[in-house]
């Protein structure tokens, strides 16, 4: 936080205490900087519960690490072995089925939970000055994380992990020019075998890795420019804020619970929710399912990616639909951050919700007959409310009067 | 699988609902009649005694032609089978192995930690012999199958000996209510008294449909009972410390609201 009264007052709290602790403190700020930016840390009073999904996300990608590095070192990546060593984890391995129970639900709540994360960064304009950068590493986040996740989905090399894979190597090989090149670099030869599999899970053990190291950037330029709030207005005294601990912390632990509750309904009564029962086939390159389809989670782009006619024009336009996202600090040039305040991108923004579901069942239903009509206008309003209507509300949108600050609106003033 | 897909609460999070599979291979004709099974719903648990009758089954019938070849003798401990029952099993199979100091094939004993034995060298040969289709793998065929344990159990169940009056006479095939066309290569596995259960349960067709479907899904899902076990207690552990920490941010909370 930039406000002046939480600045410089926790080194001489640490400084001052004698012993071991002081003693590495003076050489590496470990506890005084732990002090500072985890107990009396300064956040918003206001922040509702969609400021528990960083805590929620965090603890999931801790879990996702823990449990995937046990499975990796039971897993075979080739092709006569992946799906023989990933059957022998869930029937033979001690505790096996567990393991992957919470590494396949923590995957799917994972990009659930980052999906939520970003609609509130959307909603309440969190990417605006000073949060640009904050808001650039969380969609280099939300690209890696997909890209693992998509690696991740073929190591079990079921029928859905060869077909995902066989749909995804031949979009990326409808690049002009440089597209056989590609995609024989993605592949590593001439078919999906022991050379991609191989290649693909260094890269989601490689990636997760990553990950860890972009979240680290992703949470410095939280503590830098600190956390936004629902109102969107900056905290200007000390009543409008509240100390990460002891406030946050047990709000983030009531969330967390709650979190671990659904995720372990889902996990132990209701696994087949996540699961698509057609990867317990083992990978066949002679015989196509009849119907190929990516987890849900990827299905919008799936969507995007088949209501154009043209491949190379369907794989610009999935892409294209999260680089537009990475403009978003400079299309929308409002002073106002919150959608509290601003009605027209308030409504334009849960008509995006509904283009991005409209696009996932368009992705679903393959854009066959009445469904290719809807992915392509849910297409064009995705792209349209980003292009032309976020930066015409921007100049021309009658907003609500902001409050004076955060503990006026509240009533504490 | 007799659980349902909650397509509610892919709604809920705003986003697709899932198919319900279309395997190549596997048709889908109409819902088959649900039956009540004990190891349905989010509590259900696997009868050990219709497991162990299941196996039988299995073992005898259906392993003629099927394989499930991702399980090990040693997982038969899980439908209750005993260490000594597991290895005198195993003893009982022989399996392919090293070849001798001339180069000629042997066989061996199967241990408990030896996967099922298959019954064809290799899918080819399973297809050649046995007119052009491999007999497909049983170790998940339960979850692969749309309606898993319902369409199993109608499946068994629904040869017509002889053929309904208007239906097509294939030299081969066999009716069945329960595929695609009505017509499948496969001849009725089960017939009255084929086998009889050490229990004493009568082996009628449907009985031993029954707990053959049993053992079928719980090959394809092994640890259902655990799953379930284990996650009433986390679940109900939860809750309690979601009590806790309610309370507890409650009352840290009061401070903010005193201010």
């Amino acid at each position: 936080m930039t406000t002046p009264e939480n600045m410089g007052n926790h080194s001489a709290d640490a400084a001052e205490t004698e012993g071991l602790a002081a003693w590495i403190d003076r050489r590496l700020p470990v506890v005084s900087a732990f002090r500072s930016e985890y107990v009396d840390f300064r956040l918003p009073r206001n922040l509702n519960w969609l400021w528990n999904f960083g805590a929620i996300l965090t603890a999931v990608l801790l879990l996702m690490l823990a449990t995937g590095i046990f499975l990796a070192m039971n897993y075979t990546p080739t092709n006569a072995g992946a799906f023989l060593s990933v059957e022998a984890i869930d029937r033979q391995l001690s505790g096996g089925w567990l393991l992957r129970a919470m590494h396949m639900t923590g995957a799917n709540l994972f990009l659930a939970a980052l999906y939520i994360h970003l609609f509130r960064g959307l909603y309440y304009g969190s990417y605006k000055a000073p949060r640009e950068i904050l808001w650039l590493t969380g969609l280099l986040l939300l690209v890696m994380v997909m890209a693992t996740a998509f690696a991740g989905y073929m190591l079990p090399w079921g029928q859905m992990s060869y077909w995902g894979a066989d749909v995804i190597t031949k979009a990326v090989g409808a690049v002009p020019l440089i597209g056989t090149a590609l995609e024989h670099v993605m592949t590593g030869s001439d078919h999906l075998g022991d050379v991609f599999l191989h290649r693909f899970f260094v890269l989601h053990f490689l990636m997760a890795f990553l990950v860890v190291a972009v979240v680290g950037l992703h949470v410095v330029a939280i503590h830098v420019s600190g956390s936004n709030n629902p109102l969107g207005i900056e905290p200007k005294t000390k009543k409008d804020t509240l100390t990460f601990h002891p406030y946050y912390t047990t709000k983030d632990l009531v969330g967390l619970i709650i979190f671990a509750l659904i995720f372990s309904l889902l996990m132990f009564f209701w696994p087949n929710l996540l699961a698509e029962p057609s990867n317990y086939t083992p990978a066949d390159p002679m015989h196509t399912p009849a119907d190929i389809e990516p987890e849900w989670y990827f299905l919008p782009f799936y969507g995007l990616l088949q209501s154009v006619p043209s491949k190379f024009g369907g794989l610009v336009a999935a892409a294209g639909s999260i680089a537009v996202l990475f403009f978003l600090p400079w299309l929308d040039r409002s002073p106002i951050r919150s959608a509290r305040f601003r009605p027209v991108c308030r409504a334009g923004l849960f008509g995006l919700v509904i283009a991005f579901v409209l696009l996932a069942l368009g992705g679903k239903h393959h854009a066959e007959g009445v469904w290719m009509l809807i992915a392509r206008l849910a297409g064009l309003y995705y792209f349209g409310y980003f292009l032309v209507l976020l930066p015409l509300a921007s100049r021309r949108e009658k907003t609500r009067p902001l409050p004076a600050s955060i503990s006026a609106a509240q009533g504490d003033a | 699988m007799t659980m349902h897909r909650l397509s509610s609460l892919a709604l809920a999070l705003g986003l697709a609902v899932f198919p319900v599979a279309a395997l190549a291979g596997i048709p889908e004709p109409v819902t088959p009649p649900h039956q009540t099974w004990s190891f349905e719903g989010p509590f259900g648990q696997f009868d050990q005694k219709s497991l162990q009758r299941g196996f039988m089954v299995y073992d005898r019938v259906c392993s003629t032609c099927h394989g499930m070849k991702t399980l090990t003798y040693n997982d038969l401990r899980g439908i209750g089978m005993s260490e000594q029952a597991v290895l005198e099993l195993a003893h009982s199979k022989m399996l392919a192995g090293p070849p001798d100091a001339s180069g000629q094939p042997t066989m061996r004993a199967a241990q408990p930690d030896d996967h099922f034995r298959s019954p064809f060298p290799s899918d080819e040969a399973a297809a050649a012999m046995m007119g052009g289709v491999a007999p497909p793998d049983q170790s998940r065929l339960a979850v692969i199958q749309p309606h898993g344990a319902d369409w199993l159990y109608a499946f068994l169940t629904g040869y017509r000996m002889p053929p309904p009056a208007d239906a097509p006479v294939v030299p081969g095939k066999f009716y069945n209510d329960w595929v695609d066309g009505h017509l499948i290569g496969m001849p009725p596995p089960l017939m009255n008294g084929i086998i009889q259960y050490p229990d004493g349960t009568p082996a009628t067709v449907e009985q031993q449909a029954r707990d053959v479907t049993t053992f079928l899904v719980w090959a394809s899902d092994p640890h259902r009972n655990a799953r379930h076990r284990i996650g009433m207690w986390t679940v109900l552990y939860l809750v309690a410390l979601l009590a806790l920490a309610i309370a507890w941010k409650k009352k840290i909370w009061k401070r903010v609201k005193a201010q």
